[in-house]
This record gives C-alpha cells, sequence and structure tokens, in this order.
C-alpha cells in the first residue's frame, strides 16, 4: 500500500484530510485474545516524525494495540490479530516477515522501568550489538544517552548498575536503550505512569525533542498528557475507536459526544 | 446484638488457643528433626574424631584399623564430583532452559514435564541398575569413573531440571519483554538475560543436587564400583571406590576399630559436602550483590 492510498483512506474526524506521511497504516485491526476481542476495527494512520497519544479509560485495548505494532503480543498465548499493519509498506504480520526485524526497527519503552540488571553502559550498548553493530560502543552510548537527556547525570558511572538510577533516570535509560537502537517509531506504553511530576516533565521534555528524529506513539492515562505533547490523539473505548485527530481539535471541539464527555472527565 | 458480640469474643480466643497449639506443634516438629541430626552429629564426631588425622587421610584401606584410610575413596569422590558436575550441569540447565525459554508449551512439553518430575522420585537403585545394563556392559564402560558419573549424572538430571526451571521462571517477564523489544531472538534473551539473572537459584540446585549424588551408595554398588582399592585412579576409565561405600565397607565389619573408622570417614564426608555448600553460598553471594 503507498502513501497515497493511505491518505485517501484516513479522514480526520472534522472531514478535513490527512497531509502528513503515513509511517505505520493501522487498517481495521481487530485484537482477540483467546476469542474476546480486546481492539474492533480500528483503523488509524500514524504519521512520520509526529507525537501520536491513543487514549482511553483502562482495558480499552489501548496497550494492546500498541503492543500489536511490534508484534509484542506474540508472546502472549491465544492473541491473534485480523486486519492489516502497514509499515512503509510491509505488512508486519505478513508470513515473509520476522517479528525480530520488526522489532529492530520499532522500539519501546514500558510502562514501568526494566532495565538489565546490568551496567548503564552494557544496558544501552546490549541491543545494538547483538544486532551486529560494530562501532564504537562508548560514541554510542553516549550518542543515546545525550538524546535521552541523561548522560549528564551518568557520565561518571557508566559502569555501575544500571539499578543505582531512580525510577525517572532509569526511564530516561530505558528511551536512551530504545534510542540506541535508532528505530523508525517509538512506542511508549504510559512511560510516565509510574514516575513523580518532576521525572514526568523531564521526559515530556524530551519527548519534544525527540519528535524531529522519531516517530513517537504514546498511550497514555493522562489526559493533560496526551494534550500537551501530542500532534495527534485517537480516542479507544471498550476496544472501538471513536475518534481520532488532531489533537487540539479533539480535546477543545471533539465530533463525538463521548469524546466530549471522556476529555472533560465526566468518566474514565 | 449483644449476645452475638459476645459469642464472637468467646471464638477469638478459642482461635487464638487453635494457633498457638498449632506453633507448639510446628516448633516441636522442627526441634525434634534438628535435635536428631544434632545427637547424630555428636555421635559421629565423638566415635571418629580420633582417627581423624593426616595419617586417615593419607593412607589406603588396610585390614589394620590403625593403618586404614581414605585416601583412595575420597580422591574417588572428589573425581566423581567434577565429573558429574561437568556431566549433568551442561545438560540439565540446556533442558531446563530450553523448556522455559525455548520450547513451544505444547502438550509434548508437558509430556516431558511429567515425565522428569517422575524421575525426581525414582529410587536411586533404579539408576544403578540402568547404569549397570546402559555403561558398564551395553556401551563397555566396565567398573569405571565415568560409568560411575554417568549413572549419578542420570540419578541427578531431574533435580537439576527441576531446580534450573524454578529459578528461570523467577527472572520478572519485564527484562524478557526489554530484550526482546530490541530485536533480540528467544536464545540471545534467554543466554545475555534471563541465564544470568537466574544464575544464583540454579547454583544452589545444582550444588544441592551434587550433594545428593556424592552421599547416594546404592548405584555405585550397583554398578560395581571396588570396595577395596589400594590405588588412585589416573583417569575417568579407572576403576574406583567413593566415601560412601567405604563408609558402607567398614560399618559392615564386625570390629569396634572399623565402625569408628566409618565415623572418621562420615566426618570426612561431611567436610566435603560443607565446603561445597560454602563455595555455592559465596559464589551466590557475590553474583546477587553483582546484579543489584
Amino acid at each position: 500500500m503507498t502513501h497515497e492510498n493511505c491518505i485517501q483512506n484516513h479522514k480526520l474526524a472534522d472531514g478535513q484530510a490527512f497531509t502528513d506521511e503515513v509511517i505505520l497504516d493501522i487498517d481495521n485491526v481487530t485484537i482477540c485474545y483467546s476469542g474476546n476481542p480486546a481492539v474492533k476495527g480500528v483503523s488509524f494512520p500514524i504519521a512520520k516524525n509526529k507525537i501520536t497519544s491513543i487514549i482511553g479509560p483502562s482495558g480499552c485495548g489501548k496497550s494492546t494495540l500498541l503492543r500489536s505494532i511490534n508484534r509484542m503480543n506474540d508472546f502472549v498465548e491465544g492473541v491473534t490479530l485480523e486486519g492489516k499493519l502497514s509499515y512503509s509498506g510491509h505488512d508486519i504480520y505478513s508470513s515473509e516477515i520476522d517479528p525480530v526485524e520488526v522489532r529492530r526497527n520499532i522500539g519501546m519503552v514500558f510502562q514501568k522501568p526494566n532495565p538489565f540488571p546490568k551496567t548503564i553502559h552494557k544496558n544501552i550498548s546490549w541491543g545494538p550489538v547483538i544486532n551486529g553493530y560494530t562501532g564504537s560502543t562508548d560514541e554510542l552510548v553516549e550518542k543515546s544517552l545525550r538524546q535521552a537527556a541523561l548522560w549528564e547525570e551518568v557520565k561518571d558511572r557508566l559502569h555501575e548498575s544500571a539499578l543505582s538510577l531512580s525510577g525517572g533516570q532509569q526511564q530516561r535509560l530505558c528511551i536512551a536503550r530504545a534510542l540506541a537502537m535508532e528505530p523508525d517509531i517509538l512506542l511508549m506504553d504510559e512511560p510516565c505512569s509510574a514516575l513523580d511530576p518532576i521525572s514526568t516533565s523531564h521526559i515530556e521534555d524530551l519527548l519534544f525533542d525527540l519528535k524531529s528524529r522519531y516517530t513517537i506513539v504514546i498511550v497514555t492515562h493522562n489526559m493533560q498528557q496526551a494534550a500537551r505533547i501530542s500532534d495527534y490523539t485517537a480516542f479507544l473505548e471498550m476496544g472501538d475507536l471513536i475518534e481520532f485527530g488532531v489533537t487540539d481539535q479533539l480535546f477543545t471541539r471533539p465530533s463525538k459526544r463521548r469524546t466530549e464527555e471522556y476529555v472533560t472527565g465526566r468518566f474514565g | 446484638m449483644n449476645s452475638d458480640l459476645k459469642l464472637a469474643s468467646d471464638n477469638i480466643k478459642a482461635r487464638h488457643r487453635k494457633a498457638k497449639l498449632f506453633r507448639m506443634f510446628c516448633a516441636g516438629v522442627t526441634w525434634m528433626g534438628a535435635g536428631l541430626l544434632a545427637i547424630l552429629l555428636i555421635q559421629v564426631t565423638v566415635d571418629g574424631i580420633k582417627w581423624l588425622d593426616y595419617q586417615f587421610l593419607t593412607s589406603f584401606p588396610s585390614r589394620f584399623p590403625y593403618k586404614a584410610g581414605v585416601k583412595s575413596a575420597l580422591v574417588g569422590t572428589l573425581w566423581l564430583i567434577v565429573m558429574i558436575a561437568m556431566v549433568s550441569i551442561p545438560i540439565g540447565v540446556a533442558t531446563a532452559l530450553y523448556l522455559e525459554e525455548l520450547s513451544r508449551k505444547g502438550k509434548f512439553a508437558k509430556l516431558i514435564e511429567i515425565n522428569i518430575s517422575n524421575l525426581a522420585g525414582v529410587p536411586s537403585i533404579v539408576y544403578g541398575i540402568i547404569g549397570l545394563a546402559i555403561f558398564v556392559r551395553g556401551l563397555g564402560l566396565e567398573r569405571s569413573l565415568l560409568s560411575g558419573a554417568l549413572t549419578m549424572s542420570l540419578l541427578i538430571l531431574p533435580v537439576i531440571i527441576i531446580a534450573s526451571r524454578e529459578a528461570i521462571k523467577t527472572v520478572p517477564m519485564s527484562i524478557r519483554q526489554a530484550a526482546f523489544a530490541l530485536g533480540a531472538t528467544r536464545w540471545q534473551t534467554a543466554w545475555a538475560h534471563v541465564l544470568p539473572a537466574s544464575f544464583p537459584g540454579i547454583l544452589t540446585g545444582v550444588i544441592l543436587a551434587l550433594s545428593r549424588a556424592i552421599g547416594e551408595t546404592a548405584p555405585l554398588i550397583m554398578i560395581g564400583a571396588l570396595t577395596y582399592v589400594a590405588f588412585l585412579p589416573e583417569g575417568p576409565m579407572d576403576s574406583f571406590t567413593a566415601l560412601p561405600i567405604q563408609i558402607f565397607n567398614w560399618v559392615s565389619r564386625p570390629q569396634q576399630e572399623f565402625h569408628e573408622l566409618a565415623a572418621g570417614g562420615i566426618i570426612v564426608l561431611l567436610i566435603v559436602l560443607l565446603t561445597m555448600n560454602a563455595t555455592a553460598i559465596f559464589i551466590r553471594q557475590k553474583t546477587e550483590k553483582k546484579l543489584q
């Protein structure tokens, strides 16, 4: 599927055309856990070098949808997916695609910081090294840590355990670790939910900086966060996509009543 | 309402009494076990300590008690430990890793799992018979150290596999997810993260299993380890004896002196065991510190 097709397929909520370059097209995706649908026929595009947030009440399927983008659901038993996820023209779920290849190009940051119980240096260099990186790991580590705005804090203790860092630092380390792979898309599953407000604002600032180089898809519980940082927002409820649109419009002039009720805090 | 409350408080007293009784019962059972063990240890030490000297460790068995020692048995046991470890650890850990991390969880895996659990409960003499049939006779390895080590490895493999699987299960899923999300294969994830993180637990299981192996007598008797050996094994194909066999041999003699020699042998065996466990604890604490 070419990009032109994608753009034609997607109309924003107010009928306005979607004009950004599409890097990933979610097309009529249904995901079931042992036959029970958690995501039902969801379609929306992910724009290149933009931040797209997925919001919705607990259990609406937003994390499930996010994890399907880099095939992390493969590790959960009984998960089946119908529909199509086209990433730069390739169907991610086609039998010719190696899921390992997908995950090399689509990085992920998890809800709880999960650094490896190894040194800070090793946390970052391991991914590129096992994927065949042969250059200087020191340079790579510095570059990744700088991108994640963590370098100044840890430059003197690169060979200490990553578990000695604070929660917010650990999460930025996890972001640096994902960035070291130079992914096309960075998926973030509620990356701030386990962090205090200061660490959260650090990470939000960071996402702004990263936008010029990476495409970011973020699942968040925090509507203010989605409104602050994202360009596009998708609102899911009970596995259905209620509304997808430009963030400002979705929050200020939503076209669906359900969206309005959610973003104004009337439920969820 | 009032009467109901009164009833409830009476009930609480009864429950506390029950809890107290149960706690006393558990404590009693615990102390009984520990007490019996202590009596045994004291008895053995009193009997054997006077025989325990340099001469005892460096002499071959003899029909004169004051000349007899455990040299060949101790060396045989050390050979066995090393060889059993070399055979059983790679196979056991690899099996556990395969079952937990790499295989598809299907009916076949379940079948293997049940079989391994069953094997852990098979009497050791049965392993001796298998060893005799397969290694000693079938493969023509004779009554060698190799036969003994392979038989003992069969015996402790289920224990190593089960303990390693439990250790692997305790590695948090989030570590695996982090590795997978970086484009690691299952094997890369298992090798670089799951195995190191479960190492302390695996080590504990391995040491417990090895301890069991060096205390076993029945399979060695079954495959025909010699009871009187006046030479040291020089390679894996040599015949051998081991501490439990030497002890068994001394105990079955009528003279009081030999019974005391057996006690001395038991002390040596216990020291070997304690050294192994201490080493394991030391390594485990070092690696755990490194992980934190």
